[in-house]
Parts: structure tokens; sequence; C-alpha cells
């Protein structure tokens, strides 16, 4: 017997603490697996947030640098100058990137720096127990809203790859999901992508994995995952928004 | 062409009782047990394996990687 799929390298032994049904497992999992496919675990670094993923050191067979709330980008802006030769990626919720973080993000992508940037977009602060984060969706109930979102009080959810993909310099954004078999394979490819950008030294990129967060949205694993598919996708369009090979087409000026 | 051999290894103490492999499987091979693990979920099981045709959903979907999955030699491509 041959085996076909196995625990990546990169991953490492310990369980994880996230509950059961959270999709950080998938992310974790595509994202070891694409730097031991590109043989790039060795020179690895990786920047974990404040959020449910706190603890991600724990969870990779590389080395790890914990940030401030949001500042990820920031921290792997020093690290990636200071050593380009390391292959540098942060690893942010909604919560820390499009809220507390959303500056260190922008400018960062801006700057083009050339470090990789998961974004895990689940449409509610997590750890500190569901309340209403900048992606949460219109009419969606959590702590901080329990009648659901007021778009008419706190506007309408950001969309992180639109914002990231008007801006000028060139960079890799797309968005994926991981909560299906169809959309997994695609997310392994988008990041497979995004690292080899950074591994050839050309760009910023950005990949955004719709996820779920079956605790805080109050349902089963299988219920958030149709979650996923009938609330968010519709929202926030499972796509390529922006490559370094497109770059230059819509721009008028 | 013949369906190769495969066979399906769940990790029962690393599993959280989601169910997503269970749900994901198109030809029904995994079940829920009615025994619990060490962490106290009810853990997923392999219940038809001859049924599997090494698609790795279950294994993709899991969020705790708790899946292995082999098949007999040859001929099989690896993503």
């Amino acid at each position: 017997m041959k085996t076909i799929f196995k625990r990546p390298e990169a991953l490492a032994e310990t369980p994880t603490h996230y509950c059961p049904g959270c999709t950080h497992g998938v992310a974790h999992r595509l994202i070891a697996e694409v730097l031991d496919e590109l043989g790039l675990r060795e020179r690895t670094v990786g920047i974990v947030p404040v959020g449910c993923s706190v603890l991600a050191f724990n969870y990779f067979n590389f080395d790890c640098q914990e940030a401030s709330h949001g500042r990820a980008p920031a921290v792997a802006t020093g690290i990636k100058r200071g050593r380009p030769d390391l292959i540098v990626f942060t690893y942010q919720g909604d919560g820390d990137l499009a809220s507390i973080g959303m500056a260190e993000i922008v400018h960062a992508a801006n700057r083009g720096e050339k470090f990789t940037a998961v974004f895990i977009n689940n449409a509610v602060y997590g750890m500190t127990g569901g309340q209403m984060a900048p992606t949460t969706m219109p009419g969606q109930v959590t702590t901080t809203c329990p009648a659901g979102r007021d778009v008419e009080q706190v506007g309408y959810p950001i969309r992180m790859c639109e914002l990231l993909a008007s801006l000028r310099t060139p960079g890799f954004v797309e968005r994926v999901a991981v909560h299906q078999p169809k959309y997994i394979i695609k997310a392994k490819r988008a990041l497979k992508k995004a690292f080899q950008y950074q591994a050839d030294n050309r760009c910023f990129s950005f990949v955004e994995c719709l996820s779920t967060c079956p605790t805080n949205w109050g349902l089963t694993p299988l219920k958030a995952v149709q979650w996923v598919d009938e609330t968010m996708i519709p929202y926030y369009p499972v796509k390529n928004f922006k490559s370094p090979e497109t770059e230059g087409e819509g721009d008028a000026d | 062409m013949a369906r190769k051999k495969s066979k399906v290894t769940i990790d029962r103490n690393r599993c959280k009782g989601c169910e997503l492999c269970v749900h994901a499987c198109p030809k029904g091979v995994l079940a829920m047990s009615e025994e619990i693990n060490e962490k106290g979920y009810f853990f997923a099981q392999v219940k038809n394996q001859d049924d599997c045709t090494a698609c790795r959903f279950c294994a993709m979907v899991c969020p705790d990687v708790a899946i292995e999955i082999a098949v007999e030699e040859a001929g099989v491509s690896q993503e």
C-alpha cells in the first residue's frame, strides 16, 4: 500500500486547541503542505497573530514569531527586510487584520513588502467570545449585535481583497474558501502561487480564506459549512483579484 | 477501470467528532462511533472500506488531520 494522504512534515504532531469543525486546521494543513512541496520549510518564519490562532506556533514545524494585535504585517516587514532570504508569512484572523491591523496590512501591501499574508475570514471575533467583526455579515447575530448587524449603524462588511486589489502596487490577491473539498483544492493552488511569488521575490501576496466558526455562529459544523455557502460566498466572491501577470491591464492612468 | 483497493485510517484520539468527513464522503464510507475517545468525543470511523474510491475528500476537510489514506500501488496520482 502506498500512502496518498498523510500529515505534512511542516505540521507538528501537537493536537490543536481549536473547536470541533473549525477550519483553522484545514488552513494550517494547506500552508504546511505547500511549504513542504515547495521545499521552503527550513527557511520559513510564520508570524502568528492575536486571536484563536495565537498558539499556531505550537502547530507548525518551523520558526514562528508572535506579533501584537494586528501588527503581524509590521513584524513581517521587519523580518523580511532584515533577512530577505527567509520566507515570511503572516497568519491573521479578521478581527486582527481587518480591524485593529487595518493600517498595517494596507500599508504593507501598498509598499509591496515581499511577504505572504494569509487572512482567515470567519465573520466574527472568535477567541474573545463571538463579538461583531468588521467582516460580520449584515443581520448576523453576535454577542455585541444581538439583534443582528445593523448596516445603517455600522456599515457593511469590509471586503479586504477588493480593498487591497485596488492598490496600484503589484501584488497577488486571491480569495478562497476552506470549507469544502472543491474550494480546498483551489485554496491550496492559491497558497502555492502566493508562496511561489514570494520565493521568486516578485511581489506582496495576500490570500483570504473564508472559514467557519461553528461555536460563535451557534451552528453545528455541518450547518456552518452550509452557512458559508449560502451567506458568505455571495457577498465575498471566491476568485483571483490581482496577480502580477495581469498588472497594468486595468490602469487607465 | 477496476477500482484500486484503498485503506482509510482515522486516528480516533485526534478526532473531535465534527462529522465533516462523514458528510464529505460521497460513498458513505464513514460513520460516527457509538463509543467515545480519550477526549470524550464520538469519533468518526470507517464503516464500508470496500466502497472507498480514495477520493481524499474526508482527509481534505478534516480540520484535525486525523485521516490517512493509502492505496494499492501503481497509477494513483499524488497532487
